[in-house]
């Protein structure tokens, strides 16, 4: 497969049929592997990181959910694509900033992805739309033990999977799940369970991770610690802190909604005429009217199956993909004006929004 | 964990969470994003916490952090400045500044989760292996040939345990 064939294909991300969850868009679990007797990537030199570029590249490849995958060394990558892959979720931004030696290997339903070189030599991760952490889990155990077969990893029976960061030792295993939390940011409930998530040893992000920020009310969270539980134990812990936090935002939206429903419909009605009317957008300010949209499906105002709309938009409103769908690299500038062009041209004729259905509507 | 969301350098909100290992200590810090740009935050090889909270403060390096590990030449100087490490053998080498760390970093310290058997047995059948065959060498070397003979056929034996698939 291509990289251009495997950008223009649906992603898991996109895949309309799968877009049913309301506050959990998607599950990722990733596994931290390295080769015993290899220097870890940071601290390899050039030589020694092609020569395990190419050992794992073969052994991923050859793998069975890797049939007919894009195997790909990062530098044979435009940054215009990395960026693309970058916004998928199917490489980190660390890897798509890494020097010659890198390579990235995604299945052609780009639920699989294994970056190599990227901190650890092998970044094992699979991605699914929707809460499906055990399933995910499962999966991602399955191509590790596959790789196995191949590879000789780097193990110590007391500290686990050795990593080049002490803080992955252990399982190696980064469980998270990116979660659209509208109502808990409306109420400034965030920093609350910010905490809560924290003190139970979960992390909360932005929506790319380490260092970026939450626009479109959208979150990760993932567990902080990898050693001293095992990888069904952190699954479980972290299942149970979700749905508690998914408990909290149902809790927040009914509360908003009695306190002055009105108030929450004034910012889906204005989110909605922006879109349609617009001419300016910023990606940042589309990701929170298109966030506000998929709350208004969520409390029935628009229908059910506008929500993969929606989704897919939260996607391709990015500057990668705008650009890439409009065949060219655009200043700033011109692309709020594109995404404003594109936004506007998807809304002209979107089911426009019913407010009566909620109890104290304003018609 | 005092206040996340809040910016360690201004008062807006906090959406750079960085973890770095100093002085066998782990520090954490909260960046808005704006910091985080100015100090280079988002740049990872060209950042150091140490240089942006413990500037001038605190402890000066004592000249006693000589420790090197041998498989890949990493020093603890280098740990202190990376918060990670070079090679899988660096844990030994460390293991005494590593493991008091550990304590804080996760929930226990010992690993529960995943074996990878496959390459466990495989390793330990490629050891055999190069044991056997130094007797083997020994053995006719010193002219004892029934160990010899014996040797020969164990390693035969580990040999078939192996299959199809020889040890890399």
């Amino acid at each position: 497969m291509t990289i251009s064939s495997l950008i223009d294909t649906p992603s898991e991300l996109t895949d309309a049929a799968s877009s049913k969850t309301a506050i959990v868009l998607m599950t990722r679990v990733r596994l931290a592997r390295n080769l015993a007797g290899n220097s870890f990537p940071g601290w390899a030199k050039p030589a020694q990181r092609e020569e395990v570029l190419a050992i794992c590249r073969d052994a991923v490849a050859a793998s069975a959910p890797m049939k007919r995958s894009l195997s790909i060394n990062i530098d044979e990558l435009t940054d215009l694509e990395k960026q693309i892959l970058v916004e998928r979720h199917l490489i980190s931004r660390e890897l798509s900033g890494a020097k010659a030696g890198a390579g990235v290997v995604i299945s052609r339903d780009q639920a699989f992805s294994v970056m190599i070189n990227e901190e650890d030599h092998l970044r094992i991760q699979v991605l699914r739309s929707g809460f499906q952490l055990k399933k995910t889990w499962t999966a991602v155990n399955e191509l590790d033990t596959a790789l196995e077969d191949r590879l000789d990893y780097a193990f110590s029976p007391t500290l686990g999977y050795l990593t080049a960061c002490p803080t992955n030792l252990g399982t190696g295993m980064r469980a998270s799940a990116m979660m659209h939390l509208p109502a808990l940011v409306i109420a400034s409930q965030m920093e609350k369970v910010v905490r809560a998530v924290n003190q139970l040893g979960m992390v909360v992000r932005g929506l790319f991770g380490e260092g970026s920020d939450a626009s479109g009310s959208i979150f990760q969270i993932s567990n902080q610690t990898t050693l001293g539980e095992s990888e069904e134990g952190i699954i479980k812990r972290l299942g149970s802190v979700l749905n508690s936090i998914i408990e909290h935002e149902l809790n927040a939206r009914q509360k908003l909604l009695e306190a002055d429903a009105n108030k929450i419909f004034d910012k889906i009605g204005r989110a909605f005429g922006i879109l349609q009317n617009g001419h300016l957008l910023s990606s940042g300010e589309a990701m929170n009217l298109l966030s506000l949209i998929r709350l208004g499906v969520d409390l029935g105002v628009f229908p059910d199956a506008n929500r993969c709309v929606i989704d897919r938009l939260l996607i391709e409103a990015q500057p990668g993909h705008l650009q890439h769908a409009q065949r060219g690299e655009f200043e700033p500038g011109q692309r709020d004006l594109l995404r404003a062009m594109r936004l506007r041209g998807e809304f002209a004729n979107f089911t426009k929004p019913n407010f009566t259905l909620s109890s104290d509507g304003p018609n | 964990m005092a206040n996340p969301l809040k910016c360690d350098l201004c008062t807006k909100p906090a959406t750079v969470h960085l973890t770095q290992i100093v002085n066998n200590k782990v520090h954490k810090v909260d960046l808005c994003e704006e910091c985080a740009q100015a100090k280079g935050v988002t740049d990872p090889s060209g950042f150091s916490l140490a240089d942006l909270l413990l500037k001038a403060s605190l402890n000066p390096e004592p000249a006693a952090t000589g420790m090197r590990c041998e498989q890949c030449g990493f020093t603890q100087n280098d740990f202190k400045k990376q918060g990670r490490f070079g090679c899988p053998a660096c844990y030994d080498t460390f293991s005494a500044i590593i493991e008091p760390m550990l304590d804080t970093m996760h929930k226990g310290t010992a690993h529960t989760g995943k074996v990878p058997q496959k390459a466990l047995a495989r390793k330990s059948l490629s050891d055999r292996l190069t044991k056997l065959e130094t007797d083997l060498t020994e053995a006719i070397k010193s002219e004892r040939y029934e160990d010899a003979a014996r040797t020969r056929d164990e390693i035969n034996q580990v040999k078939h345990t192996f299959g199809q698939k020889p040890p890399r």
